[in-house]
This record gives structure tokens, sequence and C-alpha cells, in this order.
């Protein structure tokens, strides 16, 4: 075509970025690319997976799928390269990631090369995106490994961590697991999605280069069985996954009572929530960086469209025409915008949720632009009609197709928005400073943008609520993830008392004085028999009855989580759960009597019952103290973008008690959840259920709002099963023995609860630095992060 | 293709009553039209032929401009030969395009300057094109600033680009502005008026957004950035807002309206960024010289030396191209 041709179509024209060095790389390896183990190559000999450009097809390279024998080795290379590594000062471990970052920056244009040929990805967001994004994440973490001394005193790293990351963003979920990981000082084996090892390959390559200690990082090569290696290998302390939330279940179960710590990152099927008010060219703009970004294949994509209905046609004629302007096509193509969906099997995938929707008369609209001849490409498209009950308005699509649903009010926006098992993020779109902020408040959602979506720094935190998982990335909160309070080295298994739970048929005299002692249910505020009608006898340590306690079961448990649901309101006002919980202490001394007596009659001596009562008094108020206190923060993330992290209670929070210190224990877990707002259904221990009377008679006569606190009495592994199992409870703590602990993490993978067990061990409840404390605080809630870009 | 006067191959707009519901429910996000505008520039990339294609269609949209205290019919001279001759004979040659007739798209002058451009440009087809109204501060009274246009249109001015009373958009008096705009276009008459809202005087771009579709529903055949004289001139964030304004204006009533920034485009990078922002937003159609301008003076340098650079694969010396 000529110069003058040209003046007349004023085509863009092809610019292609040249793929040259990075096939001269996979050349100059014979395509073939080994596992990194102990800081040597392996495995390369035996290459059987076949790695695909997605955009044409052709096989890029081989890797080998790692087995029993490979995962064993490259666990133990990272844990016998832990302890040296723990023990740099985290001055030294930060030069180590500062050189990674530099190292990275350095080939930037070759790692962003590497990264479109293997996943199909346009060059303009490997380039913009992905690698700037990964080697700020290093960057970052530098800084947390120089800084840890002073941000995280008294906390250790907790050994190797095996982490399994997907294949939308390879090396940037490489960064994400590896820089916090290396900065608190663990070790990592890492596998990459085999359908995206490539720059996982490269990057271990940059390792050896810059003199990483061997063993420090390990990255192995296969597919789901290699992942489940991983995750279950005894030597692993710590489990990090990005990807489904189907997989996510598996490793929760998987994992479940091997003490392995575990952040999971999984899918979404997030709000993207357009006001009448709002700036709607931009919220057309936000679609094209929500949902046909990266071919759509984002977890947190906001893919469902909430369209205030007044807007709603105009702001679909607009999404129309900027979709048609979207250039598909090849992904090393500078002014390609949308590149090739990962595979063939993704692609199937996507094809079938689109056509069964169509099946059910959804009409899908998709950009006119031609698709190339090879490759798996996807044009970009949405649905511009469809009802919350469809199937596609509910599962995660992972291609670029967004559904649309109307709404009519601020509050219906919410409740659709939060009408979803995920809670990955939303993105908001009001110019009415009061209706974007009501909305970030109210979506249940690990990360808000108002006005604006998909924005991302390592100074940010970044996680979901809900099934979408638990744990965060960056920011400090990503660090906690990767550290844990020092703890005492020795601890003992936590003493289980044996109680008989059989129903009390009158077959034994019981003098008329204990059975007036009756303990009820404290359920929704008021006293309630146990369903089942039944009650056990409660025994001092010498075996005489003392009173009787309900033997509640699964409709016991129900009916308390209802009445915690409806006293959500209770998270509101900081300031008022501070004034409730002080006027709890000072109401504890005026019962002290009552309490003492309880206490004694379990077992305790006066003395140890009265430095029980005093310690419990001050627990009350030290968690009185921080209900206002546990504030959030602000990011030091993009320029002129005020981003904050606010901590949220989880909700509705199970808790079983611990057959020690009857009172004080009990408490401990109950505190910090309701002085940041949770409310709770907790289960007393089984032997020292007489506490319950004094107790729910301390909450009634303290202001404690019916519902915040419920007490069920029965068998506490059956009961805590119920609520680990119950969809609507946000979260677990469980103290009891270690086959219980096992058995409610089992038993959470169903809504993905987070669950927190004492692991069968014993604490020290006296011990403030064990049983109390801001780890308490953290564990209690889960932050989410608020983008507000601004400008006048 | 030749440049020429503003094609009249569609309607020119006659403007509309004063609708303030057009625009007075618009609010325009700032850091989504910086990442929009930052985005455009950043994934579209317009290499060697097509890139001298484009460079060389920039060169048709520039009103090659002098707005200098001490211009004289000398420099005008200058810049209109320069008008007439953009580019060196040899590098039009090597591109195969000798026999386009390449012009730029007009010159731009003060108002007393106009006849001796006119002159100098007798028979070339290029406009003159002159600013009015008090320029660059338009606070001279009303009365002054009509009988100025009618002065330069007088002297032959094909084009009058117009200044806005700034503080009509500060106080939201947008009866007044349209008013004021609606007598400026009466008293353009046959030419066509292009309306400079002097972006960077206007506070926000919600503003601009406003004042951009008051200027449109007075008549104004062009909505134009800036005076270059502003503390900051066209932006790519600016130059967004005017054009999904024109856009949204042209939805409503059927009329193009075309798009001139002004000031701060230097480099040949910067010409080819605003034409892929206008092409994304607008279209093809945008990118001719009836609907899309650009006013500048030394950025047509830039250019000439990217394409020299183009035809030779050497860099360029400025000292090599012809100065206006």
């Amino acid at each position: 075509m000529s110069i003058k041709d040209i003046m007349d179509s004023m085509d863009y024209g092809p610019a292609p970025e040249s793929a040259g060095d990075a096939k001269a790389w996979l050349a100059a390896r014979d395509h073939r690319l080994g596992h990194f183990v102990a800081g040597t190559f392996v495995g390369a000999e035996n290459a059987s997976i076949a790695v695909e450009n997605p955009a044409t097809g052709e096989t890029l390279a081989h890797i080998p799928a790692a087995g029993a024998a490979e995962i064993d080795a490259a666990v133990a290379a990272a844990k016998a390269a832990f302890p040296r590594w723990a023990k740099l000062s985290g001055f030294e471990r930060a030069q180590y990631l500062y050189a990674i970052a530099r190292g990275l920056q350095k080939r930037e244009r070759f790692f962003a090369v590497l990264e479109s040929l293997d996943n199909g990805k346009p060059i303009s967001e490997t380039r913009t995106a992905d690698i700037p994004l990964a080697v700020r994440h290093f960057y970052h973490h530098a800084g947390w490994a120089a800084a840890l001394h002073s941000e995280f005193p008294d906390h250790e790293p907790l050994g190797v961590c095996g982490q399994v990351i997907p294949w939308n963003f390879p090396l940037l979920m490489l960064a994400w697991k590896i820089a916090p990981a290396l900065a608190a000082g663990n070790t990592v084996v890492l596998k990459p999605a085999d359908l995206t090892p490539l720059t996982a390959a490269a990057f271990a390559e940059l390792l050896a280069e810059i003199g990483l200690p061997k063993g420090v990082v390990n990255i192995v090569h296969g597919g789901a069985e290699t992942g489940a290696l991983i995750v279950r290998h005894p030597d692993v302390a710590k489990v990090a996954f990005t990807g489904s939330t189907a997989v996510g279940r598996e490793i929760r179960r998987a994992t479940a009572g091997s003490g392995k710590r575990l952040t999971l990152e999984l899918g979404g099927k997030s709000p993207f929530v357009v006001c009448a008010d709002a700036d709607l060219d931009a919220a057309v703009e936000g679609v094209v960086e929500g949902v046909w970004f990266n071919q759509g294949e984002v977890c947190c994509a906001g893919s469902r469209l909430l369209l205030q209905e007044g807007i709603a046609t105009d702001f679909l004629t607009r999404l129309r025409a900027r979709m048609q302007k979207i250039r598909l096509g090849d992904p090393l193509d500078k002014s390609t915008d949308m590149g090739a969906i990962v595979s063939a099997r993704q692609k199937a995938r996507i094809h079938d949720l689109l056509a069964g929707a169509q099946a059910q008369g959804y009409a899908l609209e998709q950009s006119a632009c031609p698709l190339p001849a090879k490759g798996h490409f996807v044009a970009p498209g949405f649905f511009a009609d469809t009802e919350p009950a469809a199937t596609v308005s509910q599962v995660e699509i992972f291609g670029p197709i967004a559904v649309t649903t109307t709404f009519r009010t601020v509050d219906e926006a919410v409740s659709l928005a939060n009408n979803t098992a995920y809670g990955l993020a939303a993105s908001v779109w009001s110019e009415n400073i009061n209706v974007a902020t009501e909305l970030a408040a109210r979506i249940k959602a690990g990360v808000v943008w108002i006005n604006a979506t998909n924005i991302f720094d390592a100074a940010a935190p970044f996680g979901g609520v809900k099934e979408s998982g638990f744990g965060r990335e960056g920011a400090h909160e990503g660090m906690s993830a990767y550290l844990r309070p020092a703890t005492p080295k020795r601890r003992v298994a936590a003493r289980i008392v044996p109680v008989d739970l059989t129903a009390h048929t009158g077959t034994e005299p019981i003098a008329p004085a204990i059975i007036d002692r009756t303990m009820k249910n404290h359920i929704g505020g008021k006293q309630a028999r146990p369903d089942g009608g039944a009650s056990y006898v409660l025994r001092n340590r010498k075996g005489e009855a003392l009173a009787l306690a309900p033997i509640s079961g699964r409709k016991d448990i129900r009916n308390a989580v209802e009445a915690a649901l409806k006293a959500g309101g209770w998270a509101a006002n900081a300031h008022g759960r501070a004034q409730v919980l002080f006027y709890l202490a000072e109401n504890l001394a005026a019962r002290a009597g009552d309490l003492t007596a309880a206490l004694v009659q379990m077992g305790a001596t006066p003395g140890e019952a009265a430095r029980e009562l005093r310690k419990t008094q001050e627990r009350i108020f030290y968690y009185a103290g921080m209900a206002d206190k546990d504030d959030g923060r602000t990011h030091a993330a993009k320029p002129r973008h005020l981003t904050l992290s606010v901590p949220e209670p989880l909700g509705v929070v199970g808790v079983a008690a611990p057959d020690e210190a009857p009172l004080l224990a009990l408490m401990s877990l109950i505190l910090p959840l309701i002085a940041v707002g949770n409310t709770v259904v907790a289960v007393p221990s089984p032997a020292h259920a007489l506490i319950m009377q004094p107790l729910y008679q301390l909450f009634d006569t303290s202001d404690l709002p019916g519902g915040v606190v419920n007490l069920v009495a029965g068998d506490r592994d059956a009961l805590a099963g119920v609520l680990a199992e119950h969809d609507a409870v946000d979260a677990l703590w469980y103290h009891g023995s270690a086959e219980g602990a096992a058995r409610v993490e089992t038993l959470s993978a169903g809504n993905l609860k987070q669950v927190w067990t004492n692991g069968g061990l014993a604490l020290d409840w006296a011990d403030d630095r064990q049983a109390s404390g801001r780890n308490w605080l953290d564990r209690a809630t889960q932050v989410k992060t608020i983008w507000l870009p601004y400008g006048a | 293709m030749k440049a020429a006067v503003m094609s009249d191959s569609f309607p020119r707009n006659p403007g509309t009553p004063l609708a303030p519901d057009w625009f007075e429910d618009v609010q325009v996000n700032r850091s989504a039209a910086e990442r929009r505008a930052a985005t455009v520039a950043a994934s579209r990339s317009v290499k060697k032929d097509h890139q001298a294609a484009w460079l060389l269609r920039a060169i048709q949209c520039i009103d090659l401009t002098t707005l200098a205290g001490d211009d004289t019919p000398g420099k005008v001279h200058r810049l209109c030969a320069k008008a007439r001759q953009p580019l060196r004979p040899d590098l039009l040659a090597a591109m195969g395009v000798a026999d386009i007739g390449l012009t730029t798209g007009a010159v731009c002058v003060y108002p007393t300057m106009v006849p001796h451009a006119v002159r100098a440009l007798e028979g070339s087809g290029i406009p003159v094109a002159s600013v009015a109204t008090g320029f660059p501060a338009g606070l001279t009274p009303l009365p002054l600033r009509l009988a100025e246009i009618a002065y330069a249109v007088e002297q032959g001015a094909a084009e009058i680009d117009i200044v806005i009373t700034r503080e009509h958009v500060l106080l939201g008096n947008w009866a007044a502005l349209y008013d004021e705009i609606a007598q400026m276009r009466a008293a353009c008459g046959a030419a066509h008026m292009k309306a400079i809202l002097a972006t960077g005087e206007l506070g926000t771009l919600t503003n601009v957004y406003r004042a951009s579709m008051v200027a449109m529903q007075a008549g104004a055949d062009f909505i134009k950035t800036s005076t270059g004289k502003e503390p900051e001139n066209a932006t790519l964030p600016v130059s967004l807002v005017m054009l999904r304004a024109l856009r949204d204006y042209g939805a409503r009533t059927g009329y193009r309206i075309g798009f001139k920034p002004a000031g701060g485009l230097r480099t040949a990078k910067d010409a080819m960024n605003w034409l892929a922002l206008v092409k994304e937003e607008l279209g093809n159609d945008w990118l001719r010289p009836d609907l899309f301008r650009i006013g500048a003076s030394s950025l047509l340098l830039d250019i000439e030396r990217q394409l020299e650079h183009h035809v030779t694969g050497r860099y360029s010396a400025a000292s090599h191209h012809a100065l206006s």
C-alpha cells in the first residue's frame, strides 16, 4: 500500500514487536525447560508437556511434570535452605529482592514478549501491566525485608511455602507469591501453570544469575497432580494458591488438620455498578479495562454490569460503539487490545457458557471484529439483559463477556451486588461522593474501585472475601500472611475433659436445688431451651452433679446463626461497641460473686477464680479500648489516589471454646470478635457450661444487644461441625482436640470460611502475648481495600 | 487530496437554542479521562509508511500560526510561504506524494496581519484564519470584539478563532456565554467560527464539557482548546472531553463539529497521539482538515525532521528544513 493510499485509509498498520530474543532464548534451550531445584535445572530431558502459543497453535517448548520424587527433592531443598535464609538479616534479604527487581527491569522487554507468546495476551498489556507490576512487587518487598525488624517485631517466618499459581498473569502472580515469602524469610516451592510456564523458567535463570542461595526458591513444573503433591507435602508449612474456587476447596480439604497456613485467592463475579450520576463514558472505559482487559481472564473482572435503569439504554449504546473499536488479533502487535484465550479448552468452556445462555434466550452481542484464522480468539461482548437467576450471571465466565442487570435504587444495587457467593472485587461508578462511598462501604468485596477498575499496586492489599478466598497479597497484610508471631517453641496438647453427654432421664436422683439450676442456651438475647428438649448433667471434678445443661443440636445452631445475622448492626459503631464492653467490665465486677462461685464449683480454688475473673476484666478493658482503634491504613500506592484499607468484621463467627480457663478462654475468644463488630455463636466447653448462666446474665445487664453473642451448649465437636458447614457462618475459631480441628477445617470447604484453630494445642490464656493482642484483631477482621482516584 | 477551506460537503452547524439540560447533568471524571487518554497514547503504534502517511495528514491539518507581538508583514510572508510548501519537494517525491499539493490547513494570524496573509496566499487555496475578539483574554467590550470579527472578515479571513469569556463559564452563566458566542457567530457571516475555550483557565473538565456544548449550541463550527497563552494548553484529557462533547452534540443534532487542539503540540509524537485519540473517539471522518486542525507553530519542523528520517534513514538537522 502506498503512502498516498494510507493517507486515505488512515489505518494503524502493523506494528509488530519482535519475538526474536524470546524465540532465540527458547531455541538455545532446545525448547525444553526443566525444573529449578536447589539452584540447578533438572528434568528437561523428561519434558513431555507441550507449551503452546495460543495465538498461533505453535508449540513453543516442552516442560516436564514433577512427580513425588521431584517434589520431595524440591521441598527438601527449600527446607535445607530455610534456616540460613531465615537467619539472614532483613537487609541482606532485601538486597537479593532488590537484585531480582533490577534484573527483571533490565530485561522487561524480553519478559513482556515471552509472556505474550506464552499466554496470548497483548504485548501492550504485558509491557504496561504484567511486567512493571511484577518489578514493582519485588521493589516493594525488598523494602519490607529491610524494614522487617521495625514493622514486624517478634515475628518469624513460617518455613517452606508451597505456591501454586494460575495462567492468567503468570509472572505477576509469581511475583505476588515469591516476593513476600522471601522478604519474610521463608523458602519457596512454586509451580507455575502448565499452560504458561515460560516466564517462570526465565525467572529461575535470573535467580541463578543474581546468586540467590540455592534452594531458597525452587520452581517445579507440572499440572494439577504436581500441585496436589506440593499442597499435601508434610514439610510444607504454608500453602498459597491463586486459581479456581473448586481447586481452592480441594486444597482446603487436603490441608485440613495439617497445621499448614493457607491463603486462597480464588474466583469472582465482581459487580460493576453504574449509577445514573456516573460519568458514563468513563464507566464504558471501565468495562473495557474491567471485562475486556486480558481477554476477560481476570479473577477480579467487573463482569456483572449493574446499571441504573434510567441510564441503562444510553450506557449500552455507548458500550456497543466502544466495543467495535477493540482491536483483536496478533498479541505481539503493539496496537492490539485483545489477544488470544489461553487454550482451546478455555475457549470451549467460554463458548459452552455462552451457548447455554443463548439457549435460555439471552441475547449475546459481540464485536463484529474479524477473528484470526488460527489461535483461540473470542470476540469481546456482553449480554444486554440477564436476570440474576441466569447461570451466566452467576458463574465466572473467565472470558471477555459481561452480563447486565438493571437496578432502581442504591439499596437494590447493593442487594444485587452482594447476591453472589463470591466477594473478590467491585467497581462503582458515581460522581456523587455520598453514593459512591455508600456503595463502597456496603458491597461485600475485598477490593472496591470507585470510578475505576483493575488498579493494582504492591502497596495496596488485594484479596477476596466469601468464596473468593482469604488472605491478602501486597502491603502489610500481604506480609502478615507469611509471618507469625514468635510463639513458645514447646506447646502441649490441649486437655480434653471427658463429659458424659447422655441425656438426663431422671434415673439418677438429683437434688431439687440442682434441677433448678438448669442452664439454657442464650440465643438472640433470650434464654432458649434446646430444640431436642434434653439436658446433660454438669458435674464437678468429684463427679457430683452441679446443674443441667442443654444438649443442643443442628436446629439450635441454626437459630443462633439467624439471631447473629440479625444483629449485624453491631458492626456500625465502634464507639458504641467500646461503651458496651466497658460497661460489661464494670458489671463483671458487680457480678463477681456469681461468676466466682461458678468457677469454684467447677474446681478452681478461690484464689484461682479471683485471678481468672480479674484477668477477664482486664481483657475486656483491653478489647473495649481497641474497639475503636483497629482502624486501617491509607496506602502510598499511586499518586492522586486515596487508597484505604478498612478492616471489616468477618460477619457471623462460630466459636468453640476449650476445656481450659472456663471464663477467661471463652471470653478471650469472644471479645476480639465482638470488639471489631462480628456477631458470635459460641459453644462453651461442655465441661464448663456452668459458666453460661452467670455469663448471659452479665450480657443482659450490660446492654449487649441480643444476638451479638449467642451461647449454645452441647457436644463441642458436633456443634462446631454444624457451624463449619453452615454457609451463612463466615468464620470459625475452634479450640479443642487436634481431630476436632482437622474436622472443622475439612468441613469448612463448603463456603471456604476462614477457620482458625488451636491445632489441638493448649494456650496459656492468662498470657497476654499468647491469648490477646493485635494478631487476634487481625484474625477477627479482613481488610477491604478501597481505591478512590481523585482530581477536580 | 488538497487541504482547502473548511468543507461544505456537510451542512454547517446552525446552532440550537440554549439547552442547558444537554450538559448540566454531565460530570466528567478527571482521573478516568486521564487514564483513557494515557491508554490511547500507549496502545496505538503507527510505524514506517503508515507513520509517514499519518504525519503528512497531520501537516494538512496544521493551522500554521504566528501570534506574537512582534509579527510583521515579512514574518507573515515567510509563514505563508511555508504553508504553501511545508515539506521539501525531494521528500515529497521520495514518498510518492509530490502530486497531492501538500499544504497546511490554514495560516493563523492576528487581525491586522490578515491582509498580508491573504496577499501571500493568493491562489493557493489556503484559507487565512484570524484570531479575534480581544484575543487572548477576550475582555474587551463586546461591541469592540464583534467589530474586530467584522474587520478580520472584511480583510479576507475565511476562519475566525474567537475566544470565549471565561468568567461566564467560571460563574456558570451559560445564557450570557451562549448569547455572546451567538452574536460572534452572526458577525462571522460566511467565515467559519472556531470557539477557543481556553480550557487551561476553566478549572474542571466538567466545565470544559459544558463550555463546549454551549459553544456548539451557539453555532460554533469548531471548538478549540486554547489560545496558546494559557498556563496549560491542549492536553489529551481535555481533548478527549471536547471530542466526546462534539460527538454528543452530533448525536443530538446530526451536525458535525470540528476540533482544534492548540498550543502544546510540538512533536511528531504529539501529532500521532492526537490523531489516534481522534480516530479512536470519533473515527476517520475527523482525521481531515475540514473537521480537525492543529494550532501550532513549531510542530511542523519536528514532523519535517521525522519524515526526512523516514525517507533517508538518517536523523535530520533542523537547518535542513526551511524556516517559516
